[in-house]
């Protein structure tokens, strides 16, 4: 909410200076969000009066002026103003002047003495731009100064108001606070009621008195709606930043800045009959103001007479309805709406009022008619006319029950101490009606305040008039426990140490991604989509992260970078039946040479094997790699991951079709794992550590070229050989010397036994078992 | 028999000659050799009677040591000056650069959550989670916010449908941990930082459709307003790692605390936001069937990006989610 300073002061009498008003609102929970100067800073410019214009004798554009400025002789000024002209009143700043950017002083323009500059309203810094003279008002005092004349000494100030602090979108509501704050007296203007100068009433009937617990409205009839806006009232609507739009439109909304209750005028030619409010029927629509139609739903508040719908009530008036420049009677609202009903009904319409704004958040239900007795008042000021008696129509209006507070809770929620007879004065700064006894303050929170309604509110109230400043910050004392640390189970971090040690580089990439990305690359046509996506490419929620890290491998391949080892550990989203899940996944990218690019080192590509070994010490645990597919995935190079039998991700090399939409020119390796299937970890259970030297025998085997080498060492382990402790490849052979179609295993036995040394002899048989196994399962020979 | 003493100084000038060792036994065997001169002259002393000979095998002896020390001296010399060949062939350019491995590193928003984490750790503090996609009822009911309350509006909300959103905050971490924790029997204290992804529908130079944010929240039998203040202050202390640091607490409004606040931190002769705590709502502890007679707690979000910015004087959000390797390569 935007207001003059000025203004805001003339409500309240505090001594504080602009700095330290602001500072105190601010920390008063009225953030002060932005503070500007209505004008630029500058003196010496008064109100002038052109009395004559002559043409400059050697300048087509300029003009040689004689200017009253209120001294005893007119000042000769040079002007290029298209605008200036005898009899305009307009600024002058006069010699000795400091005005942004320029020093005003006697000079010869084109060789004619000038004495002073008249200005526009840019280059007294008031406006962006200007097309001339600022013109003054016909009766401006001429030689008086204009930064008084235009009340320049003054600031825009904004309040950023969270949503419960509706009494203060106003200046009355401001200034009280103001004063709650400062303990500042306020001198709000007394509003007296107007009394009837006719007859005249218009009936209204409140069918939804929930909805609308008062209203109250009047005729005004013989108005001039063409009346001019009063220079005072124009200002101050602007400095709030609402435009002058006419006598009687400014005047509801004076009202409103004024005292925060929205007021609307309807011309009273266009009723027909009995005022009526009430939900709106399903099929009715209405023309708002600003031209736009609205299908009106049945919860729909909505004001209406026997021709049918006139405004949504509380949001905005409908153009039928409303006052133009030919109105001469009126019939002037002041209702209070009650929030349910008007809440989130702008919105779904795609309306913001500062009407509706004021009335979802609470409006002073005790004050509706006073603002209509004001409204009747300023309008029979300006425009004239004859008031009729006021309707009034009240219902249940909102009940405030009194609030307790008690002084032990307010001193231990806070954890400071406080005496009760502070506790008494800041509540009746505040303008709190209360009862204290025994440490117990019972409070009737005012009209005008929605959000006191429990103990902690008032909590609230006391400790920002007192100053969250002013409490200590205090460490809590607490009773000690020490936190579990389960050795079992590892956390993520550890996984990430895991991958950055092997040269991998975290990203973040968003949880929304391009649905092109689910749909073709990870082949998901049912993605979760977001209702209202920030773009167009970030419009579903992934179910894998490879999307995002082929982005941010692209991204950097664009920029010069020609290696990129990159890993996520984010959520994946999917839905079952209704149901949301989501998947935390540690997702894996390699790109490009397996070191980076150096001196003595060949710059090998990083291949599938190598990718594995990562993904095996980030597993830490014996994982099992089945052949499989994944439409992301390369065919003949991937594998589905299983841990105890149970599938927890894949490895494998990007598809080439892949590949090539990447535009990239080597291989990407791409693995995904459940992270928390991989948390998991056994605790070490010492074994005993035989004294005795064990045995090594190397073995060669000759098999089948589509066995697969983990099912060969899987038997061998499960087969629990006598002696033998450890079995391992340490070649993997095919081409000269072996059959076309197969493949040699050369093999390293390691034999032990934790009771004796081994003989040869032992060993020859362990060794014949182990063949005589891998024969029985693989029909593997012994290769010479 | 002749003075062989001169069979040193021959010798001596013998060895010095030899370039090598060949050479050196070549030059050994002149004198010491099976038909060498020293040889010789002992085979000689046969010749010489009983009286004589003691005195001249005491002199050829005394030569023959002459000899061998010369012969010693210079193999030493040629083995120093050999190894001396072989180390200075052996010499690397030790400035060259390492072998290098392939260098990985952290996110820097990782950065800032595992030093968020370890400090809270510290005071005992667990971490918990929750869902991203959050319903509408934790997300905002169970908060205190209902349907059309203007406080949703505060929120741009991503929704998934008419139920669903995506978390606009980590608050609802709070509801599902203390929910749970009753229905564990786990009774207060309670104390959890929620770290995590939070969305909003914002996006330009200083917002991110998606950031992070870290709830804390202590309920306890006697926890105070003083106590948040302190608990936060502490925390952005050891965060930055430095003493000065004051925390100032601005009246704010949220719907799940009461009294609420916004945290300023003093930075640079000025104060900067960096987010909001307070009290929490009774009735968020109705939600929850805590009673909110006996508990007290306060909980308090910040935002994570905001502080690794200030922390590592990044300048720019936008680097946190463009994961460009060239900013990502700096947080080593």
């Amino acid at each position: 909410m935007q207001f003059s300073e000025n203004w805001l002061r003339s409500l309240v009498n505090t001594d504080l200076d602009s700095h330290a008003l602001s500072h105190a609102l601010t920390m008063a929970g009225l953030e002060v969000e932005d503070s500007q100067p209505v004008a630029a800073s500058f003196n010496k410019v008064v109100v002038a009066k052109i009395l004559s214009v002559e043409k400059h004798p050697d300048a087509d554009r300029l003009q040689v002026c004689m200017v009253d400025v209120g001294l005893v002789k007119p000042l000769q000024i040079v002007c290029g103003a298209s605008n200036a002209r005898a009899c305009l009143i307009a600024p002058c700043a006069m010699v000795g002047a400091e005005l942004p950017g320029i020093s005003i002083k006697q000079a010869k323009v084109r060789g004619v003495e000038s004495f002073g500059m008249m200005c526009s309203s840019k280059e007294l810094g008031i406006s962006a731009e200007a097309a001339g003279l600022l013109e003054l008002e016909s009766d401006a005092i001429v030689g008086q100064n204009i930064r008084e004349h235009l009340d320049l000494d003054d600031n825009l100030l904004t309040l950023k108001l969270t949503p419960n602090r509706s009494d203060c979108l106003s200046l009355t509501g401001i200034a009280r606070d103001v004063a709650a704050i400062t303990g500042a007296s306020t001198s709000f203007e007394v509003i007296s009621p107007v009394a009837a100068e006719m007859q005249a009433t218009k009936n209204v009937l409140v069918n939804e008195q929930a909805a609308c617990p008062r209203y109250c409205g009047r005729l005004i009839r013989g108005v001039n709606a063409r009346a001019a806006t009063p220079l005072w009232m124009v200002k101050r609507l602007e400095r709030s930043g609402l435009r002058s739009i006419s006598a009687i439109v400014d005047v509801t909304n004076y009202v409103l800045l004024a005292l925060g209750q929205p007021m609307h005028a309807f011309d009273a030619a266009k009723l027909n009959g009995d005022i009526n409010v009430r939900f709106a029927k399903a099929q009715e629509s209405l023309v708002l103001l600003n031209d736009a139609i609205v299908q009106l739903k049945t919860d729909d508040l909505v004001i209406s007479d026997a021709n049918g719908v006139l405004a949504l009530a509380g949001i905005m008036g409908g153009k039928p309805s409303s006052v133009d420049d030919t109105t001469t009677d009126i019939f002037l609202e002041s209702a209070f709406f009650a929030p349910f009903a008007i809440a989130g009904k702008a919105r779904r319409l795609g309306l913001s009022t500062d009407s509706s704004y004021r009335f979802e958040r609470g409006v002073d239900f005790g004050n509706t008619r006073n603002a209509l007795e004001y409204a009747t008042a300023l309008i029979k000021q300006i425009c004239g006319g004859k008031a009729g008696e006021v309707t009034e129509v009240v219902g249940v209006l909102p009940t405030r029950n009194p609030v307790k507070l008690r002084m032990a809770r307010l001193i231990s929620v806070l954890g400071i101490p406080f005496a009760q007879d502070k506790v008494a004065q800041l509540l009746t700064q505040l303008g709190f009606a209360f009862i204290a006894s025994d440490g117990v303050f019972t409070v009737t929170p005012p009209s005008y305040r929605f959000d006191i309604a429990i103990e902690e509110d008032l909590i609230e109230e006391v400790a920002r008039l007192h100053g969250y400043d002013h409490i200590p910050a205090t460490p809590p004392v607490a009773a000690l426990s020490m936190l579990d640390a389960p050795e079992t189970k590892c956390h993520l971090n550890k996984l990430r140490d895991s991958l950055v040690a092997k040269g991998y580089q975290e990203v973040v990439n968003y949880s929304f991604v391009d649905e092109s990305w689910e749909r073709d690359l990870l082949g998901n046509a049912t993605p979760i989509k977001l209702q209202n996506p920030i773009a167009s490419n970030l419009s579903v929620m992934r179910t894998s992260l490879w999307g995002g890290l082929l982005d941010t491998l692209t991204y950097n391949l664009n920029r010069k970078q020609d290696r990129a080892f990159l890993f996520e550990i984010g959520a994946t989203y999917f839905k079952e039946a209704d149901a949301f899940t989501e998947i935390t996944r540690i997702s894996g990218l390699a790109y490009g040479s397996a070191m980076p690019e150096q001196w003595g080192t060949d710059s090998a590509d990083i291949d599938f094997f190598a990718v594995k070994a990562h993904v095996d010490a980030l597993i830490g645990a014996p994982a099992v790699y089945e052949k499989a597919e994944h439409v992301t995935l390369h065919p003949g190079q991937t594998a589905r991951i299983l841990l105890n039998g149970v599938a927890i991700g894949w490895l494998g090399k990007l598809h080439p079709k892949w590949q090539q939409h990447y535009n990239l020119t080597k291989s990407a390796y791409l693995f995904e794992l459940d992270a928390n299937a991989i948390l998991n970890r056994e605790l070490p259970r010492y074994q005993e550590v035989s004294k005795l030297l064990p045995i090594r025998r190397d073995l060669a085997v000759v098999m089948d070229e589509n066995i697969a080498v983990n099912l060969v060492l899987s038997v061998i382990k499960n087969a629990n050989i006598p002696l033998i402790a450890e079995v391992g490849l340490f070649d993997l052979y095919q081409g000269q010397g072996v059959a076309e179609n197969k493949k040699s295993l050369a093999l390293s036995v390691l034999m032990h036994d934790t009771q004796k040394s081994l003989t040869d002899n032992d060993a020859d048989t362990a060794i014949s078992n182990l063949l005589q196994l891998l024969t029985n399962k693989f029909g593997a020979i012994l290769r010479n | 028999m002749s003075d062989l003493t001169h069979l040193i100084p021959a010798a001596q000038a013998d060895f010095a000659n030899a370039a090598n060792m060949n050479d050196l036994e070549v030059a050994k065997a002149k004198y010491l050799g099976k038909t060498g001169l020293l040889t010789d002259a002992l085979k000689g002393l046969g010749k010489l009677s009983n009286e004589e000979r003691p005195a001249a095998g005491a002199a050829i002896n005394v030569v023959k040591q002459g000899v061998e020390a010369a012969l010693t001296a210079r193999r030493e010399a040629l083995l120093n000056a050999e190894q001396a060949k072989q180390l200075a062939q052996e010499s690397i350019d030790v400035t060259l650069p390492a072998r290098a491995q392939s260098q990985g590193g952290l996110h820097p928003v990782t950065l800032t959550l595992q030093r968020i984490e370890q400090l809270f750790h510290s005071i005992g503090f667990e971490v918990a989670t929750g869902p991203e996609i959050e319903t509408d009822f934790y997300n905002f009911t169970a908060l205190n916010i209902p349907e059309d309350h203007p406080a949703r509006a505060m929120h741009d909300t991503f929704y998934i449908d008419e139920a669903n959103v995506l978390r606009t905050h980590t608050s609802p971490v709070q509801i599902r941990y203390m929910e749970n924790a009753l229905k564990t029997n786990k009774t207060p204290p309670l104390k959890i930082i929620a770290p995590g992804r939070v969305y909003r529908v914002d996006s330009d130079a200083t917002h991110s459709p998606m950031f992070h944010q870290v709830e804390g929240l202590w309920v306890d039998e006697d926890i105070s307003f003083a106590n948040l203040k302190g608990v936060v202050q502490d925390f952005l202390q050891k965060f930055f790692e430095r003493d000065d640091l004051t925390v100032r607490f601005r009246p704010s409004f949220f719907p799940f605390t009461e009294p609420s606040a916004e945290m300023d931190m003093s930075w640079n002769g000025g104060w900067l936001e960096i987010g909001g705590c307070g009290m929490v709502h009774p009735e968020v502890f109705k939600h929850v069937n805590l009673d909110s007679e006996k508990y007290r707690g306060f909980a308090f979000g910040l935002g994570v990006e905001r502080l690794t910015m200030l922390r590592y004087g990044v300048n720019d959000l936008r680097h946190f989610f463009n994961n460009d390797l060239r900013f990502l390569s700096q947080f080593k």
